[in-house]
């Protein structure tokens, strides 16, 4: 499939007459966009792969960050998966941490933090996140490295898309895509047992007894994986990723990025043979290594632009080239547009905008400490029954119904003792005289009434606070204030 | 952005807008046109498949050859909840309603699951939840979340009155007692102290209200010392109805009638979960505990 954006219908005539216009004027603008070429999937883009800093760099944070997604799901932590999102049980496990469902207002500061870092990372040195650690980059990489050991170096594959289909052409066009469905399916079962217990599934998987949701999942995810970093690739961040447009917009000045050195490189020029010099020549030999190496087919001459991941590699190939040809290196480097025109370097914190994110950050974090330290073991919400508010009994007391709902915590069931402050004078609580048993890990409800001497009731409504605390355990206990109603005064 | 397709190779249809907007001839793309073929294909075969055609034939309407109804489909639906329920219901068809209370799953289940049951046969008179209906006499119907019962307020008794209905019975008796005497005992009996006036026994009150004025479960008669009142809790209430009895056959009467539900309007199985669902909203009594 290839993605193909025409532009909007426009005559030669009415070209030419763009053309026409004085420089300067609004309409230039599309003149200059004409010049840019964007691929957008025309053709394959067969990057070159050099060593140096930032290929190293690439390839490990890759790894650090993608290699426990494979991994982790098989730790073992009593008996249970360390970490595991049971969506079946509702239940959130973290070592010995279980999060129910109500806990999980956590998840979104957690988000929060989450998109925040990325915010303020970029905000400093841009894209970091496409460029080393996205999944899109990440598997893209892998693919191409295999096409690379599979199919040859970049020239050996433009011939081999190029020629006629031979046996030799179908065993490297075979194994590579064996070699991605491989990784595809093992993408799409690491996803997966996030959420299921990971031998489990396994067994299942091999016996053909996964439930509908898990196929689909693993077939939703192997065509997601062969087909985004098998075939659409850089087009994915130029046309499908909202996140590389957001990004976009958080660069300023002040944002350091790999970045040409116009004032050094131009005007750009061949080396030329003996030397002889024609016209002044900047550092830029024009060799097109930065472009032969670039992942999504961007030339960083052109200066920041949305199809760069600023994954640096541009830069390895630029000072190996400075190295050769004997000038200093760092022609294309992280640089800020600030540097670059010349201005003073502002300081970490004079950029308000990357303050701004870390206070959000903080702040978010500390909710999540917050919540984490304050889970507490037991819940407890009571309704007052609406229908009737209250009942009058034969011995003339008034009666109240309410509905307890309890939720167990930890990891055992426990029975409970209801008791309750305020209300009314000699009230009695009915029905948790034999201490309900409270099962852990999901909700446990009862009634209780309540009932009290008319005599002593002098408001339509009390306040009576609840407190049910663990029979064995008082410290475990939860309270809720409801209100006890009576007759109207 | 293109570096596919050249603009000036494809022809317009010469009708150019705004000076410079045209429409190209292009062919729609190939998978648009698929689309609209399959989407077409698929129509024709939704047709044969549902029922479509509202128009009768010899065998009445088309019925579509998958026959499909939306009967067929609720009765589906129907099975599933009928399988999460079945287990209870089986358990609790050969159990007595004293038996199902003391399972606190069952008690658990017939109290979430009651309350349609008792929203269509019972709420009508009692009032949902049990909360009582008036009319102009006063209480029409008891209320059930109290504690104070005319029959008694065991699981059992409660069974028994939804199974065999009741019917209230008190003579009128303004032909029987003078003006004065009446108003004597109804103060007597609003201020919660019948016995307090010798007319109690004279009059023959006691034969079913007792001798103490409690009443007498067996029959049905009025506790009349509590502050639960059948009808009408004020002395104009209670003359009226010294005077002209209960279900006495008189149109001045008060009524106080339950139909019975046993034998075609409720299953067994209903009425015992009935019974369990009216213990729980408060005012059921325990069975004294057995002597060991």
């Amino acid at each position: 499939m290839r993605l193909d954006y025409s532009l909007p219908f426009r005559s030669a005539s009415v070209n030419q007459e763009v053309e026409k216009k004085e420089p300067g004027e609004v309409t230039t603008i599309y003149n200059e966009f004409e010049v840019w070429t964007v691929n957008t999937g025309g053709k394959t883009i067969h990057a070159k792969r050099m060593p140096g800093f930032f290929r190293t760099f690439k390839d490990r944070a890759q790894l650090a960050l993608w290699l426990p997604f494979f991994f982790f799901p098989y730790v073992r932590w009593n008996d249970k998966q360390a970490i595991l999102f049971d969506i079946d049980n509702r239940q959130f496990h973290f070592f010995s941490l279980t999060v129910l469902p109500q806990d999980i207002w956590m998840l979104s500061l957690i988000l929060l933090v989450a998109a925040m870092t990325l915010f303020a990372v970029t905000s400093v040195a841009s894209r970091v996140w496409c460029g080393y650690f996205c999944f899109q980059t990440a598997w893209t990489d892998w693919f191409t490295w295999l096409e690379e050991k599979i199919e040859g170096n970049p020239t050996a594959r433009r011939k081999l898309d190029e020629a006629p289909w031979s046996a030799d052409k179908l065993k490297k066009k075979g194994l590579k895509h064996l070699a991605w469905a491989a990784i595809a399916v093992f993408t799409g079962i690491s996803f997966s047992v996030w959420f299921v217990d990971a031998f489990d599934y396994w067994s299942k998987l091999i016996h053909f007894q996964l439930p509908m949701v898990g196929w689909v999942v693993l077939i939703m995810f192997f065509f997601g994986t062969y087909i985004l970093a098998g075939f659409l690739r850089e087009q994915t961040c130029f046309w499908l990723c909202p996140y590389a447009r957001i990004q976009a917009v958080m660069n300023d000045s002040q944002t350091i990025l790999p970045t040409y050195d116009y004032t050094r490189g131009e005007p750009r020029g061949k080396i030329r043979r003996g030397g002889e010099v024609v016209a002044p020549q900047g550092d830029c030999i024009d060799c097109f290594q930065c472009v032969q190496v670039c992942p999504t087919g961007v030339d960083i001459r052109n200066g920041q632009q949305l199809g760069c991941i600023t994954c640096g590699l541009c830069i390895d190939a630029c000072d190996s080239i400075m190295d050769k040809v004997g000038k200093p290196r760092g022609l294309i480097r992280y640089a800020s547009l600030d540097e670059l025109s010349g201005k003073p370097a502002k300081k970490m914190y004079q950029h308000p905008r990357t303050l701004v994110y870390i206070g959000i950050i903080v702040i978010a974090l500390a909710g999540i400490v917050w919540g984490l330290t304050h889970l507490g073991s037991l819940t407890l919400k009571v309704m007052h029954e609406r229908q009737p508010l209250y009942v009058s009994m034969s011995d003339g007391s008034i009666q109240n119904k309410y509905e307890f709902k309890l939720l167990n915590k930890t990891d055992k069931d426990f029975q409970v003792k209801v008791t309750a402050l305020g209300g009314i004078k000699d009230q009695v609580i009915i029905g948790a005289e034999s201490n309900p048993v409270i099962h852990h890990g999901r909700g446990t409800a009862f009634t209780i009434f309540v009932k009290a001497p008319k005599a002593n009731i002098n408001e339509d409504t009390t306040p009576i606070h609840f407190h049910v605390e663990g029979l064995e355990d008082p410290s475990i206990f939860a309270e809720y204030t409801d209100r006890f109603y009576g007759p109207k005064k | 952005m293109s570096d596919k397709h050249n603009a000036g190779d494809v022809p317009t249809t010469g009708h150019v807008w705004d000076d410079d907007l045209g429409d190209y001839i292009n062919q729609p793309p190939k998978w648009w046109m698929l689309g609209l073929t399959a989407s077409a294909i698929w129509v024709v075969v939704y047709w044969i498949f549902y029922p479509s055609i509202p128009v009768s034939t010899a065998n009445g309407f088309f019925k579509g050859v998958g026959g499909w109804t939306a009967i067929k489909e609720m009765e589906a639906d129907k099975s599933v909840v009928d399988e999460v329920r079945g287990k209870y219901e089986a358990k609790l068809k050969d159990m007595t309603p004293a038996a199902i209370l003391a399972d606190s799953e069952l008690t658990e289940y017939v109290t979430r699951s009651g309350k349609v049951l008792f929203g269509d046969n019972c709420a009508a008179c009692h009032g949902q939840n049990g909360v009582g209906t008036h009319d102009k006499q006063g209480l029409f119907a008891p209320i059930l979340n109290d504690d104070d019962w005319l029959y008694g307020g065991k699981i059992d008794d409660i069974h028994t009155t939804i199974s065999g209905g009741r019917q209230g019975m008190m003579m009128a008796h303004k032909d029987m007692l003078s003006e004065a005497e009446i108003d004597t005992l109804a103060n007597a009996v609003a201020a919660g102290k019948p016995t307090s006036t010798p007319l109690f026994t004279d009059k023959g009150c006691v034969a079913c209200h007792g001798a103490d004025g409690k009443g007498m479960q067996a029959m049905g008669s009025a506790n009349l010392t509590d502050s639960v009142w059948r009808f009408d809790s004020s002395v104009e209430g209670i003359k009226y109805t010294i005077k002209n009895g209960v279900n006495a056959g008189t149109p001045e009467t008060r009524v106080a009638v339950m139909p019975t539900f046993q034998g075609g309007k409720l299953s067994d199985a209903e009425i015992k979960k009935l019974a369990v669902y009216v213990y729980k909203f408060g005012g059921g009594q325990a069975d004294a505990p057995v002597a060991k």
